[in-house]
């Protein structure tokens, strides 16, 4: 056998697994003057990669507020994507500075990571037709169709409690729901007010759809840190009260939700023991 | 053209035809207006759902190509690992020794007789489980282990297809020339087999691609396929016109794979200079499922 | 050390594997037949469409297929198969999908063992004046299939792991459960092995019978 060849197919095939996966592997905080936040890629208004490449959406001008108040210049900012269920994962191991993703506190969750803020308070509700007059009420909403997201907490909850007589269907994302919404095979969607405020504020749906209005939960969203890292958490807090103060926050929820003409809740105590009570 | 299955068409026959033609013409027409008119009700056919991947090159550049590379970066990934660990399961299901041969044989039939889907998931959670791999790779290994479990399998058998189509007088020859068990393999049979299981692999590489969806819709892995999610959360839950120009893009792509295999086997099958051997693109299919498929007599060639 | 499974239906997943393997099959063998007669037919227009479906089917992944089976035939189309609930038409719907999948590859191997029927029976059957539709129905049809038990087992048992894709529009069948455990349950290994032991149960003994099956049937020549 002639030896040489080995060892020359299997580098090949070595580096070609190198080079395939080891682009991506954003730095830390520790890499100089970068910072690493995760957001939602996939939801208008909230969190959004856009065709150029940009983000847009209220967690996204929130982490850009925040990452300037912690001395960051706005080419800094390293966006990347925190799906719901990998958020823990990428604060235990580093990959990310912080989170501004939709992130609502609660008590398992601050087992494995730490919160700063509240920095908004959102509610879980329902967005229908805007001619469907039938729906005024969550109690409404049995023998219904209703869609979410492959388990999602929201949709059971409505399902579980409010109307155990509704119909759910799951999808991978909330664009395959809004397609029946909009064809009438689905009558409700359901999830947190704001993520379904900011694909009704989309140009495509202006009048189309809207919010129930129905408050079926309170969800504090926080911005999460790596456990411990209390320096960093009230660094952010102070960030996110200045933020309320001088009006960059109010201009951030109605550049975002107003067009969905959602009526906002007032600004969450930041960091004060109101939000931190809830868990004990 | 004619058949063998039926007569050089008379006056008659000629009439019966045009008669089936248009009828048959009518059935495809009524289906494709009852598609068209139920998507225009439905409002799916404006053109502002459509134009952003006619218009807006950065739709390409931004979601789809990213998510087609990834596509292209797992299978081949897959392939490559796959290959080498195939060649090795499917040489040890032809070795001399009992417990070797029944080793790889129960790893061979064990993969081949689960979903890949099941395979996927699996590693998906184990990586998470056991592994310290950063969130954002994690599903890409998982599909990668996923394929590379089942098609490390199929790719035995196209291996032990390939070099038992090769003549028998290859391996009497080597061995009346004095070679061992192993140069015999390493010198003639498997140089051979390469190019006789090349329209296989190939073949297998659709299979492979195909399966790649699968990490797209079950593990958030950001391929193809998972692109259609940023792309309809930017244009309006345009959710119809992204899936379908991403189907059309995996159909083009396959398209282009399958036709090289044929043409691969075209030229293998009339080639001089080789023995002639050859697994045929089509028999992954056969070798993709549990039980003994390898050393049926080759079908004869197609006729029409 | 089977607590794990307490309050999950595992049997019932399976069940619904089954139930969908069993009519996809029925459906995709009656689609694949029309199909592969299309093929052969003296009808340019059906021949060119038969090779067309098998073309683009066969090079799109089955979970584009499933998909669209449930966003556009019925959230936009609105075919809901004559069912009301969301339940049953996902699976009627997954059952569609996996047919217009399946019957590509059934179309394939029909079509090969047509191919195996020799000259002479067909010469013969076209000598006593038999039309296109006789000599296909009657005479080479009937052999092909006795040919092709073993490529359709085959088929078979491939449609049996592809319905685990039906997953990706929520009908509840075996993978759909497993991923629902191994989010909640932590015995990861003991459940994925409880999800295997149920293919091979399904898939082995498939492959087992329909090679016996299909030595028997063969027509020997």
């Amino acid at each position: 056998m002639k030896p040489r060849k080995v060892p020359a197919a299997a580098t090949a095939v070595l580096m070609l697994a190198l080079a395939a996966t080891a682009c991506g592997s954003g730095g830390g905080s520790d890499d100089g003057k970068k910072v690493t936040v995760g957001i939602k890629f996939d939801q208008p208004g909230v969190g959004l990669k856009t065709p150029d490449g940009d983000y847009e959406g209220f967690d996204v001008d929130v982490a850009r507020y925040v990452a300037g108040q912690l001395g960051y210049a706005p080419s800094d900012i390293v966006f990347k994507e925190a799906k719901s269920a990998d958020r823990e994962t990428l604060l235990q191991r580093g990959d990310v500075d912080f989170i501004v993703a939709s992130y609502s506190i609660n008590d398992e969750r601050r087992t494995k990571v730490d919160f700063a803020g509240p920095y908004f308070l959102a509610h879980q509700d329902v967005l229908v037709r805007a001619g469907d007059d039938s729906i005024t009420s969550p109690a409404d909403l049995n023998g219904r169709k209703l869609c979410s997201v492959t388990g999602s907490t929201s949709a059971q909850n409505v399902k579980n409690e409010l109307a155990p007589r509704a119909q759910l269907q799951e999808y991978g994302g909330y664009s395959e729901c809004l397609t029946g919404l909009e064809n009438g095979t689905i009558d409700a969607v359901t999830t947190d007010d704001a993520i379904l405020a900011g694909y009704a504020a989309q140009d495509h749906f202006k009048g189309k759809f809207r919010l129930g209005g129905f408050e079926l939960s309170d969800e504090l969203y926080g911005i999460g840190v790596k456990k411990g890292d209390t320096e960093l958490r009230s660094d952010i807090d102070t960030a996110l009260r200045k933020m309320v103060l001088d009006s960059a926050w109010q201009r951030a929820v109605e550049a975002n939700f107003g067009p969905a003409g959602y009526r906002s809740e007032p600004p969450p105590g930041i960091g004060a023991p109101a939000a931190e009570t809830p868990a004990g | 053209m004619s058949s063998v299955l039926y007569d050089t068409p008379g006056p008659r026959a000629r009439r019966r035809s045009i008669l089936y033609t248009a009828g048959f013409l009518l059935v495809l027409a009524a289906a494709a207006w009852w598609v068209v008119t139920g998507l225009a009700e439905k409002g799916q056919l404006e053109w502002s759902r459509w134009a952003p991947f006619f218009t807006d090159s950065r739709v390409w550049t931004t979601f789809l190509l990213p998510g087609l590379e990834n596509t292209l970066i797992a299978a081949a990934l897959a392939l490559v690992i796959a290959l080498p660990l195939g060649a090795v399961l499917g040489i040890a299901r032809m070795s001399d020794h009992w417990w070797v041969r029944g080793a790889a044989g129960t790893v061979v039939e064990f993969f081949r007789a689960i979903p890949v889907l099941i395979l996927m998931l699996f590693a998906n959670a184990a990586y998470a489980a056991f592994f310290d791999v950063s969130p954002e790779r994690r599903p890409l290994y998982a599909v990668v282990t996923g394929l590379v479990l089942y098609n490390a399998s199929v790719l035995a058998e196209v291996v032990r297809a390939g070099i038992l189509a090769l003549p028998r007088g290859q391996s009497d020859a080597a061995r009346a020339i004095g070679m061992r068990k192993g140069q015999t393999m390493r010198y003639v049979l498997l140089p051979q087999s390469v190019t006789a299981m090349l329209p296989a692999i190939v073949s297998q590489m659709v299979v492979i691609v195909k399966d790649t969806a699968l990490g797209g819709a079950m593990l958030g892995f950001s391929e193809l396929l998972a692109s259609v999610r940023p792309i309809s959360a930017n244009y309006g839950a345009n959710t119809i016109a992204s899936f379908t120009v991403v189907a059309v893009i995996f159909i083009v792509l396959n398209f282009v794979l399958t036709s090289f295999a044929a043409r691969l086997e075209g030229r293998l099958r009339r080639g001089r200079r080789s023995t002639g051997a050859v697994v045929a693109a089509d028999a992954v299919e056969e070798l993709a499922t549990p039980g003994e498929h390898v050393g049926h007599k080759p079908e004869p060639p197609a006729r029409s | 050390m089977f607590d794990f499974l307490q309050g999950y239906d595992v049997l019932g997943a399976f069940w619904t594997t089954v139930q969908l393997t069993l009519w996809s099959a029925i459906g995709s063998l009656l689609w694949g037949t029309a199909l592969a007669a299309m093929r052969v037919s003296p009808v340019p227009v059906m021949r060119g469409f038969g090779t067309w479906y098998v073309n683009v089917v066969r090079n799109i992944p089955l979970t584009v297929i499933i998909i669209f089976t449930s966003l556009g035939l019925f959230q936009t189309l609105g075919v809901s198969l004559g069912a009301g609930t969301f339940t049953v038409i996902n699976f009627r719907l997954a059952v569609l999908g996996l047919i217009a999948y399946t019957s590509a590859f059934v179309c394939e191997a029909l079509r090969s063992g047509i191919n195996t029927v020799p000259l002479g029976q067909v010469e013969a059957a076209r000598a006593l004046g038999l039309g296109f539709t006789q000599v296909l129905g009657l005479i080479v049809l009937p052999q092909a299939f006795r040919s092709v038990v073993g490529p359709l087992a085959n088929v078979l048992i491939a449609l049996t792991k592809n319905t685990t894709v039906a997953a990706a529009i929520g009908v509840p069948e075996a993978a759909l459960l497993m991923r629902e455990m191994i989010e909640n349950e932590a015995q990861l290994i003991l459940i994925s092995a409880v999800f295997a032991a149920g293919f091979l149960v399904l898939t082995l003994p498939t492959g087992l019978f329909l090679g016996w099956v299909s030595r028997k049937a063969a027509v020997r020549r």
